[in-house]
Protein backbone atom coordinates (compact mmCIF):
# COMPACT_ATOMS: atom_id res chain seq x y z
CA UNK A 1 0.00 0.00 0.00
CA UNK A 2 1.52 3.26 -1.05
CA UNK A 3 0.69 6.05 1.36
CA UNK A 4 0.26 8.79 -1.23
CA UNK A 5 -2.97 7.37 -2.68
CA UNK A 6 -6.25 8.78 -1.36
CA UNK A 7 -7.74 6.26 1.01
CA UNK A 8 -11.35 5.16 0.38
CA UNK A 9 -12.07 5.44 4.08
CA UNK A 10 -10.00 7.25 6.64
CA UNK A 11 -10.57 7.86 10.31
CA UNK A 12 -8.64 10.50 12.19
CA UNK A 13 -8.40 10.25 15.97
CA UNK A 14 -11.89 8.73 16.12
CA UNK A 15 -13.40 8.68 19.60
CA UNK A 16 -16.76 7.44 20.76
CA UNK A 17 -18.24 7.55 24.23
CA UNK A 18 -21.47 5.97 25.38
CA UNK A 19 -22.25 8.12 28.38
CA UNK A 20 -19.18 7.89 30.54
CA UNK A 21 -17.92 4.76 28.85
CA UNK A 22 -15.09 5.41 26.40
CA UNK A 23 -15.54 2.79 23.70
CA UNK A 24 -13.18 4.20 21.07
CA UNK A 25 -10.17 6.05 22.36
CA UNK A 26 -8.73 7.58 19.22
CA UNK A 27 -8.48 5.44 16.10
CA UNK A 28 -6.63 6.70 13.04
CA UNK A 29 -6.73 4.27 10.16
CA UNK A 30 -6.79 4.22 6.38
CA UNK A 31 -8.58 1.72 4.21
CA UNK A 32 -7.73 1.72 0.52
CA UNK A 33 -9.79 0.76 -2.51
CA UNK A 34 -9.72 -2.98 -3.15
CA UNK A 35 -8.44 -3.82 0.30
CA UNK A 36 -9.98 -6.56 2.41
CA UNK A 37 -9.57 -5.66 6.05
CA UNK A 38 -10.66 -7.92 8.88
CA UNK A 39 -11.19 -6.58 12.37
CA UNK A 40 -10.73 -9.02 15.23
CA UNK A 41 -10.61 -8.62 18.97
CA UNK A 42 -12.40 -9.40 22.21
CA UNK A 43 -16.08 -8.58 22.76
CA UNK A 44 -16.59 -5.06 24.05
CA UNK A 45 -13.27 -3.95 22.64
CA UNK A 46 -14.88 -1.50 20.22
CA UNK A 47 -14.62 -3.29 16.88
CA UNK A 48 -18.34 -3.13 16.01
CA UNK A 49 -18.55 0.47 17.21
CA UNK A 50 -15.59 1.34 14.98
CA UNK A 51 -17.30 -0.28 11.98
CA UNK A 52 -20.59 1.45 12.72
CA UNK A 53 -18.80 4.79 12.85
CA UNK A 54 -17.62 4.30 9.27
CA UNK A 55 -21.12 4.97 7.89
CA UNK A 56 -22.12 7.05 10.88
CA UNK A 57 -24.70 4.65 12.27
CA UNK A 58 -22.87 5.73 15.40
CA UNK A 59 -22.04 9.41 15.57
CA UNK A 60 -18.44 9.84 16.69
CA UNK A 61 -17.92 11.85 19.85
CA UNK A 62 -14.87 13.46 18.25
CA UNK A 63 -12.49 12.89 15.38
CA UNK A 64 -13.20 12.55 11.69
CA UNK A 65 -14.52 9.94 9.30
CA UNK A 66 -13.55 10.60 5.68
CA UNK A 67 -15.11 8.74 2.77
CA UNK A 68 -13.33 9.42 -0.52
CA UNK A 69 -11.97 12.52 1.14
CA UNK A 70 -15.39 13.89 2.19
CA UNK A 71 -15.90 14.43 5.87
CA UNK A 72 -18.96 12.40 6.83
CA UNK A 73 -19.48 13.77 10.32
CA UNK A 74 -19.73 17.32 9.06
CA UNK A 75 -23.14 18.98 9.15
CA UNK A 76 -23.08 20.14 5.52
CA UNK A 77 -22.31 16.67 4.15
CA UNK A 78 -25.23 14.84 2.53
CA UNK A 79 -24.84 11.67 4.52
CA UNK A 80 -27.59 9.77 2.68
CA UNK A 81 -25.78 10.23 -0.60
CA UNK A 82 -22.58 8.77 0.82
CA UNK A 83 -24.37 5.96 2.60
CA UNK A 84 -25.75 4.83 -0.76
CA UNK A 85 -22.18 3.93 -1.64
CA UNK A 86 -21.29 2.20 1.63
CA UNK A 87 -22.96 -1.20 1.91
CA UNK A 88 -23.52 -2.75 5.30
CA UNK A 89 -24.36 -6.24 6.46
CA UNK A 90 -25.55 -6.84 10.00
CA UNK A 91 -25.21 -9.68 12.45
CA UNK A 92 -29.02 -9.96 12.72
CA UNK A 93 -29.51 -9.68 8.92
CA UNK A 94 -32.19 -6.97 9.31
CA UNK A 95 -33.98 -8.02 6.16
CA UNK A 96 -37.33 -6.26 5.71
CA UNK A 97 -39.95 -8.83 6.76
CA UNK A 98 -42.89 -7.02 5.17
CA UNK A 99 -41.30 -7.01 1.71
CA UNK A 100 -40.83 -9.88 -0.69
CA UNK A 101 -37.26 -10.98 -1.30
CA UNK A 102 -37.02 -9.08 -4.57
CA UNK A 103 -38.56 -5.94 -3.07
CA UNK A 104 -36.03 -6.08 -0.24
CA UNK A 105 -33.40 -5.63 -2.93
CA UNK A 106 -35.12 -3.11 -5.18
CA UNK A 107 -36.48 -0.73 -2.55
CA UNK A 108 -33.26 1.23 -2.04
CA UNK A 109 -32.22 1.59 -5.72
CA UNK A 110 -35.77 2.62 -6.65
CA UNK A 111 -36.37 5.00 -3.72
CA UNK A 112 -33.02 6.71 -4.25
CA UNK A 113 -33.78 6.94 -7.99
CA UNK A 114 -30.65 5.04 -8.88
CA UNK A 115 -32.64 2.73 -11.15
CA UNK A 116 -36.17 2.44 -12.47
CA UNK A 117 -38.27 -0.33 -11.02
CA UNK A 118 -37.79 -2.53 -14.09
CA UNK A 119 -34.02 -2.03 -14.15
CA UNK A 120 -33.75 -2.64 -10.43
CA UNK A 121 -35.77 -5.86 -10.70
CA UNK A 122 -33.63 -7.20 -13.53
CA UNK A 123 -30.52 -6.45 -11.53
CA UNK A 124 -32.00 -7.94 -8.37
CA UNK A 125 -32.78 -11.20 -10.14
CA UNK A 126 -29.24 -11.39 -11.45
CA UNK A 127 -27.89 -10.78 -7.96
CA UNK A 128 -30.18 -13.41 -6.45
CA UNK A 129 -28.89 -15.82 -9.05
CA UNK A 130 -25.31 -15.29 -7.85
CA UNK A 131 -26.22 -16.29 -4.29
CA UNK A 132 -28.52 -19.17 -5.22
CA UNK A 133 -31.77 -17.47 -4.21
CA UNK A 134 -33.33 -16.80 -7.61
CA UNK A 135 -36.18 -19.23 -6.89
CA UNK A 136 -37.03 -17.32 -3.69
CA UNK A 137 -37.52 -13.93 -5.36
CA UNK A 138 -41.27 -13.82 -4.74
CA UNK A 139 -41.20 -15.30 -1.23
CA UNK A 140 -41.31 -13.33 1.98
CA UNK A 141 -38.16 -13.46 4.11
CA UNK A 142 -39.91 -15.56 6.78
CA UNK A 143 -39.59 -18.51 4.41
CA UNK A 144 -35.81 -18.20 4.31
CA UNK A 145 -33.25 -19.83 6.57
CA UNK A 146 -30.78 -17.69 8.50
CA UNK A 147 -28.08 -18.25 5.91
CA UNK A 148 -30.45 -17.34 3.10
CA UNK A 149 -31.53 -14.20 4.92
CA UNK A 150 -27.92 -13.13 5.29
CA UNK A 151 -27.19 -13.78 1.63
CA UNK A 152 -30.28 -11.70 0.81
CA UNK A 153 -28.96 -8.93 3.07
CA UNK A 154 -25.64 -9.02 1.22
CA UNK A 155 -27.19 -8.68 -2.23
CA UNK A 156 -29.57 -6.02 -0.93
CA UNK A 157 -26.50 -3.95 -0.06
CA UNK A 158 -24.80 -4.84 -3.36
CA UNK A 159 -27.81 -3.62 -5.34
CA UNK A 160 -26.72 -0.07 -4.51
CA UNK A 161 -23.37 -0.83 -6.18
CA UNK A 162 -21.39 0.36 -3.20
CA UNK A 163 -17.71 1.25 -3.17
CA UNK A 164 -17.17 -0.66 0.03
CA UNK A 165 -18.96 -3.33 2.04
CA UNK A 166 -18.99 -3.29 5.83
CA UNK A 167 -19.70 -6.61 7.54
CA UNK A 168 -20.62 -6.58 11.22
CA UNK A 169 -20.09 -10.13 12.48
CA UNK A 170 -22.04 -11.52 9.51
CA UNK A 171 -22.01 -15.14 10.63
CA UNK A 172 -22.33 -14.79 14.41
CA UNK A 173 -26.09 -15.29 14.47
CA UNK A 174 -26.07 -18.24 12.08
CA UNK A 175 -26.45 -21.93 12.77
CA UNK A 176 -23.08 -23.60 12.17
CA UNK A 177 -24.19 -25.35 8.99
CA UNK A 178 -25.19 -22.00 7.46
CA UNK A 179 -21.87 -20.25 8.03
CA UNK A 180 -19.98 -21.70 5.10
CA UNK A 181 -22.42 -20.54 2.44
CA UNK A 182 -22.34 -16.97 3.70
CA UNK A 183 -18.55 -16.90 4.02
CA UNK A 184 -18.25 -18.16 0.46
CA UNK A 185 -20.33 -15.25 -0.78
CA UNK A 186 -18.17 -12.77 1.13
CA UNK A 187 -15.00 -14.43 -0.10
CA UNK A 188 -16.27 -14.24 -3.67
CA UNK A 189 -16.87 -10.52 -3.22
CA UNK A 190 -13.45 -10.00 -1.70
CA UNK A 191 -11.81 -11.82 -4.59
CA UNK A 192 -13.77 -9.78 -7.13
CA UNK A 193 -11.98 -6.69 -5.87
CA UNK A 194 -14.69 -5.24 -3.64
CA UNK A 195 -13.31 -3.27 -0.73
CA UNK A 196 -14.43 -5.07 2.41
CA UNK A 197 -14.20 -4.30 6.10
CA UNK A 198 -15.19 -7.34 8.10
CA UNK A 199 -15.67 -7.57 11.86
CA UNK A 200 -15.47 -11.29 12.52
CA UNK A 201 -14.85 -14.05 14.99
CA UNK A 202 -14.03 -16.48 12.19
CA UNK A 203 -10.25 -16.46 12.49
CA UNK A 204 -9.67 -19.01 9.76
CA UNK A 205 -11.74 -16.93 7.39
CA UNK A 206 -10.00 -13.69 8.35
CA UNK A 207 -6.67 -15.33 7.72
CA UNK A 208 -7.75 -16.64 4.35
CA UNK A 209 -9.40 -13.57 2.77
CA UNK A 210 -7.77 -10.54 4.36
CA UNK A 211 -5.07 -8.29 3.02
CA UNK A 212 -4.79 -6.78 6.43
CA UNK A 213 -5.98 -7.60 9.94
CA UNK A 214 -6.69 -5.06 12.67
CA UNK A 215 -6.71 -6.22 16.27
CA UNK A 216 -8.93 -3.82 18.24
CA UNK A 217 -8.89 -4.05 22.01
CA UNK A 218 -9.68 -1.50 24.70
CA UNK A 219 -10.86 1.06 22.15
CA UNK A 220 -7.64 1.24 20.15
CA UNK A 221 -6.02 -0.66 17.30
CA UNK A 222 -3.63 -2.63 19.44
CA UNK A 223 -1.95 -4.23 16.45
CA UNK A 224 -2.34 -4.35 12.69
CA UNK A 225 -0.60 -6.21 9.92
CA UNK A 226 -0.90 -8.89 7.28
CA UNK A 227 -2.75 -12.05 8.31
CA UNK A 228 0.59 -13.74 8.58
CA UNK A 229 2.03 -11.06 10.86
CA UNK A 230 -1.01 -11.08 13.14
CA UNK A 231 -1.77 -14.78 13.25
CA UNK A 232 1.75 -16.25 12.99
CA UNK A 233 3.96 -13.64 14.62
CA UNK A 234 1.87 -11.38 16.85
CA UNK A 235 3.97 -8.77 18.62
CA UNK A 236 1.56 -7.27 21.15
CA UNK A 237 1.10 -9.47 24.25
CA UNK A 238 -2.66 -8.71 24.15
CA UNK A 239 -2.87 -10.06 20.61
CA UNK A 240 -1.02 -13.17 21.66
CA UNK A 241 -3.32 -13.67 24.62
CA UNK A 242 -6.45 -13.15 22.53
CA UNK A 243 -5.31 -15.52 19.80
CA UNK A 244 -4.31 -18.14 22.36
CA UNK A 245 -7.88 -18.03 23.65
CA UNK A 246 -9.70 -18.22 20.33
CA UNK A 247 -7.48 -20.47 18.24
CA UNK B 1 -91.39 -5.36 40.23
CA UNK B 2 -93.71 -4.60 37.30
CA UNK B 3 -92.65 -5.54 33.78
CA UNK B 4 -90.01 -8.15 32.98
CA UNK B 5 -86.81 -7.41 31.08
CA UNK B 6 -88.24 -9.16 28.04
CA UNK B 7 -91.42 -7.06 28.18
CA UNK B 8 -89.39 -3.85 28.29
CA UNK B 9 -87.11 -4.97 25.48
CA UNK B 10 -90.03 -5.93 23.25
CA UNK B 11 -91.89 -2.72 23.96
CA UNK B 12 -89.02 -0.23 23.77
CA UNK B 13 -86.48 -1.84 21.42
CA UNK B 14 -86.44 1.11 19.02
CA UNK B 15 -85.22 3.32 21.86
CA UNK B 16 -82.39 0.94 22.71
CA UNK B 17 -81.49 0.57 19.05
CA UNK B 18 -81.31 4.32 18.62
CA UNK B 19 -79.18 4.52 21.75
CA UNK B 20 -76.81 1.84 20.46
CA UNK B 21 -76.54 3.64 17.13
CA UNK B 22 -75.63 6.82 19.00
CA UNK B 23 -73.01 5.01 21.07
CA UNK B 24 -71.38 3.43 18.02
CA UNK B 25 -71.50 6.71 16.14
CA UNK B 26 -69.96 8.82 18.90
CA UNK B 27 -67.29 6.24 19.63
CA UNK B 28 -66.45 5.97 15.95
CA UNK B 29 -66.19 9.73 15.46
CA UNK B 30 -64.08 10.13 18.60
CA UNK B 31 -61.64 7.36 17.69
CA UNK B 32 -61.40 8.39 14.03
CA UNK B 33 -60.74 12.05 14.73
CA UNK B 34 -58.68 11.02 17.75
CA UNK B 35 -56.54 8.83 15.51
CA UNK B 36 -55.72 11.65 13.15
CA UNK B 37 -54.88 13.96 16.01
CA UNK B 38 -53.14 11.19 17.95
CA UNK B 39 -50.92 10.34 14.97
CA UNK B 40 -49.84 13.97 14.79
CA UNK B 41 -49.14 14.00 18.52
CA UNK B 42 -47.15 10.76 18.29
CA UNK B 43 -44.90 12.15 15.56
CA UNK B 44 -44.38 15.34 17.51
CA UNK B 45 -43.44 13.20 20.50
CA UNK B 46 -40.91 11.32 18.38
CA UNK B 47 -39.39 14.54 17.12
CA UNK B 48 -35.80 15.37 17.89
CA UNK B 49 -36.77 18.81 19.15
CA UNK B 50 -36.81 18.27 22.91
CA UNK B 51 -39.12 21.18 23.62
CA UNK B 52 -42.00 20.30 21.29
CA UNK B 53 -41.75 16.61 22.14
CA UNK B 54 -42.01 17.63 25.79
CA UNK B 55 -45.17 19.65 25.07
CA UNK B 56 -46.68 16.62 23.33
CA UNK B 57 -45.84 14.43 26.33
CA UNK B 58 -47.54 16.88 28.66
CA UNK B 59 -50.63 16.80 26.44
CA UNK B 60 -50.73 13.01 26.53
CA UNK B 61 -50.09 12.78 30.26
CA UNK B 62 -52.71 15.35 31.21
CA UNK B 63 -55.41 13.69 29.10
CA UNK B 64 -54.54 10.21 30.31
CA UNK B 65 -54.01 11.26 33.88
CA UNK B 66 -57.38 12.95 34.44
CA UNK B 67 -60.83 11.32 34.30
CA UNK B 68 -62.78 11.66 31.08
CA UNK B 69 -65.81 12.84 33.04
CA UNK B 70 -63.80 15.75 34.42
CA UNK B 71 -62.58 16.58 30.91
CA UNK B 72 -66.19 16.55 29.71
CA UNK B 73 -67.28 18.93 32.46
CA UNK B 74 -64.47 21.31 31.63
CA UNK B 75 -65.26 21.19 27.95
CA UNK B 76 -69.06 21.38 28.39
CA UNK B 77 -69.35 24.05 31.07
CA UNK B 78 -66.05 25.81 31.39
CA UNK B 79 -65.13 26.39 27.73
CA UNK B 80 -68.35 28.27 26.78
CA UNK B 81 -68.07 30.22 30.01
CA UNK B 82 -64.50 31.24 29.32
CA UNK B 83 -65.19 32.07 25.67
CA UNK B 84 -68.78 33.34 25.36
CA UNK B 85 -68.68 33.29 21.56
CA UNK B 86 -68.69 29.49 21.80
CA UNK B 87 -72.24 29.53 23.18
CA UNK B 88 -73.61 29.64 19.65
CA UNK B 89 -72.23 26.17 18.99
CA UNK B 90 -74.29 23.06 19.66
CA UNK B 91 -73.38 21.59 23.05
CA UNK B 92 -72.94 18.16 21.46
CA UNK B 93 -69.66 19.36 20.02
CA UNK B 94 -68.21 20.10 23.42
CA UNK B 95 -68.82 16.55 24.56
CA UNK B 96 -67.35 15.26 21.30
CA UNK B 97 -64.34 17.49 21.80
CA UNK B 98 -63.61 15.91 25.16
CA UNK B 99 -64.09 12.40 23.76
CA UNK B 100 -61.86 13.12 20.76
CA UNK B 101 -59.03 14.74 22.71
CA UNK B 102 -59.14 11.96 25.27
CA UNK B 103 -58.99 9.34 22.55
CA UNK B 104 -56.15 11.16 20.76
CA UNK B 105 -53.95 10.81 23.84
CA UNK B 106 -54.47 7.06 23.96
CA UNK B 107 -54.00 6.73 20.20
CA UNK B 108 -50.76 8.74 20.41
CA UNK B 109 -49.41 6.19 22.86
CA UNK B 110 -50.63 3.32 20.68
CA UNK B 111 -48.83 4.73 17.63
CA UNK B 112 -45.69 5.57 19.54
CA UNK B 113 -45.67 2.08 21.02
CA UNK B 114 -46.30 0.52 17.61
CA UNK B 115 -43.39 2.38 16.06
CA UNK B 116 -41.20 1.64 19.06
CA UNK B 117 -41.93 -2.07 18.76
CA UNK B 118 -40.21 -2.31 15.37
CA UNK B 119 -36.66 -3.60 15.68
CA UNK B 120 -34.17 -0.69 15.54
CA UNK B 121 -32.12 -2.87 13.18
CA UNK B 122 -34.76 -2.15 10.53
CA UNK B 123 -34.04 1.56 10.73
CA UNK B 124 -30.30 0.93 10.68
CA UNK B 125 -30.56 -1.29 7.61
CA UNK B 126 -32.71 1.24 5.77
CA UNK B 127 -30.50 4.20 6.66
CA UNK B 128 -27.35 2.27 5.77
CA UNK B 129 -28.79 1.83 2.28
CA UNK B 130 -29.06 5.59 1.97
CA UNK B 131 -32.81 5.97 2.51
CA UNK B 132 -33.79 9.21 4.19
CA UNK B 133 -35.45 9.39 7.57
CA UNK B 134 -38.92 9.92 6.11
CA UNK B 135 -38.50 7.21 3.45
CA UNK B 136 -37.45 4.84 6.23
CA UNK B 137 -40.47 5.77 8.33
CA UNK B 138 -42.97 5.49 5.47
CA UNK B 139 -41.66 2.43 3.67
CA UNK B 140 -39.97 0.36 6.36
CA UNK B 141 -41.15 1.25 9.87
CA UNK B 142 -44.83 2.17 9.52
CA UNK B 143 -45.83 -0.86 7.42
CA UNK B 144 -44.42 -3.05 10.18
CA UNK B 145 -45.83 -0.93 13.01
CA UNK B 146 -49.33 -1.12 11.54
CA UNK B 147 -49.53 -4.74 12.62
CA UNK B 148 -49.39 -3.63 16.23
CA UNK B 149 -51.26 -0.38 15.78
CA UNK B 150 -54.44 -1.64 14.06
CA UNK B 151 -55.51 -4.18 16.71
CA UNK B 152 -54.73 -1.66 19.45
CA UNK B 153 -56.91 0.91 17.67
CA UNK B 154 -59.68 -1.71 17.59
CA UNK B 155 -59.32 -2.08 21.34
CA UNK B 156 -59.38 1.69 21.74
CA UNK B 157 -62.69 1.73 19.85
CA UNK B 158 -64.06 -0.91 22.20
CA UNK B 159 -62.90 1.08 25.21
CA UNK B 160 -64.46 4.23 23.74
CA UNK B 161 -67.79 2.46 23.30
CA UNK B 162 -67.87 2.09 27.06
CA UNK B 163 -66.51 5.59 27.69
CA UNK B 164 -69.26 7.25 25.63
CA UNK B 165 -71.68 6.11 28.34
CA UNK B 166 -70.56 9.25 30.15
CA UNK B 167 -71.95 11.36 27.32
CA UNK B 168 -75.46 10.43 28.43
CA UNK B 169 -74.85 12.64 31.44
CA UNK B 170 -74.80 15.55 28.98
CA UNK B 171 -78.01 14.49 27.23
CA UNK B 172 -76.39 13.02 24.15
CA UNK B 173 -78.62 10.30 22.77
CA UNK B 174 -76.58 7.18 23.28
CA UNK B 175 -77.17 3.85 24.98
CA UNK B 176 -76.85 5.12 28.53
CA UNK B 177 -79.25 7.95 27.80
CA UNK B 178 -82.06 5.43 27.22
CA UNK B 179 -81.93 4.87 30.96
CA UNK B 180 -82.96 8.48 31.52
CA UNK B 181 -85.76 8.24 28.95
CA UNK B 182 -87.23 5.10 30.43
CA UNK B 183 -86.83 6.30 34.00
CA UNK B 184 -89.49 8.84 33.11
CA UNK B 185 -91.81 5.89 32.49
CA UNK B 186 -90.96 4.50 35.93
CA UNK B 187 -88.77 1.79 34.44
CA UNK B 188 -85.47 1.64 36.31
CA UNK B 189 -83.88 -1.74 36.80
CA UNK B 190 -84.97 -3.40 33.53
CA UNK B 191 -83.32 -0.82 31.24
CA UNK B 192 -80.13 -1.02 33.25
CA UNK B 193 -79.83 -4.77 32.77
CA UNK B 194 -80.68 -4.44 29.09
CA UNK B 195 -78.08 -1.70 28.61
CA UNK B 196 -75.42 -3.78 30.37
CA UNK B 197 -76.33 -6.74 28.16
CA UNK B 198 -76.07 -4.70 24.97
CA UNK B 199 -72.66 -3.26 25.95
CA UNK B 200 -71.42 -6.74 26.77
CA UNK B 201 -72.58 -8.30 23.50
CA UNK B 202 -71.18 -5.46 21.41
CA UNK B 203 -67.78 -5.41 23.11
CA UNK B 204 -67.47 -9.21 23.04
CA UNK B 205 -68.28 -9.33 19.34
CA UNK B 206 -65.84 -6.53 18.56
CA UNK B 207 -63.12 -8.12 20.75
CA UNK B 208 -63.54 -11.31 18.79
CA UNK B 209 -63.11 -9.30 15.57
CA UNK B 210 -59.94 -7.66 16.89
CA UNK B 211 -58.48 -11.05 17.85
CA UNK B 212 -59.13 -12.30 14.32
CA UNK B 213 -57.49 -9.23 12.83
CA UNK B 214 -54.49 -9.68 15.12
CA UNK B 215 -54.05 -13.26 13.93
CA UNK B 216 -54.31 -12.27 10.30
CA UNK B 217 -51.81 -9.46 10.60
CA UNK B 218 -49.25 -11.58 12.42
CA UNK B 219 -49.10 -14.12 9.60
CA UNK B 220 -46.20 -12.33 7.91
CA UNK B 221 -43.92 -12.78 10.95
Amino acid sequence: MTENRIPLIETIDLKKNFGKLEVLKGISEKIFRGEVVSIIGPSGGGKSTFLRCLNLLETPTSGKVLFEGAELNEKSTDLNLHRQRIGMVFQQFNVFPHLKVIDNITIAPVMTKKYTKAEAEAKALALLETVGLADKALEYPRKLSGGQKQRLAIVRALAMEPEVMLFDEPTSALDPEMVKGVLEVIQGLAESGMTCVIVTHEMGFAKKVSDRVLFIDGGVIAESGTPEEIFEHPQNPRTKEFLAQVL
Amino acid sequence: MGKSVIDVLVEYWPIFLKGLAGTLKYAFIAVTLGSVLGAAVAFVQLSKNKFISFIASVYVNVLRGTPLLVQMYISYYFLPMAIPALNRIDKVYFVMLALTLNSSAYVAEIIRGGIGSVDPGQTEAARSLGLTKSQTMLRIILPQAVKNILPALGNEYIAMIKETSLAGTFMLYELMYTRTILANKYLVWQPQLIIAGIYLVVTLVLSFGVKKMEKRLSVSD
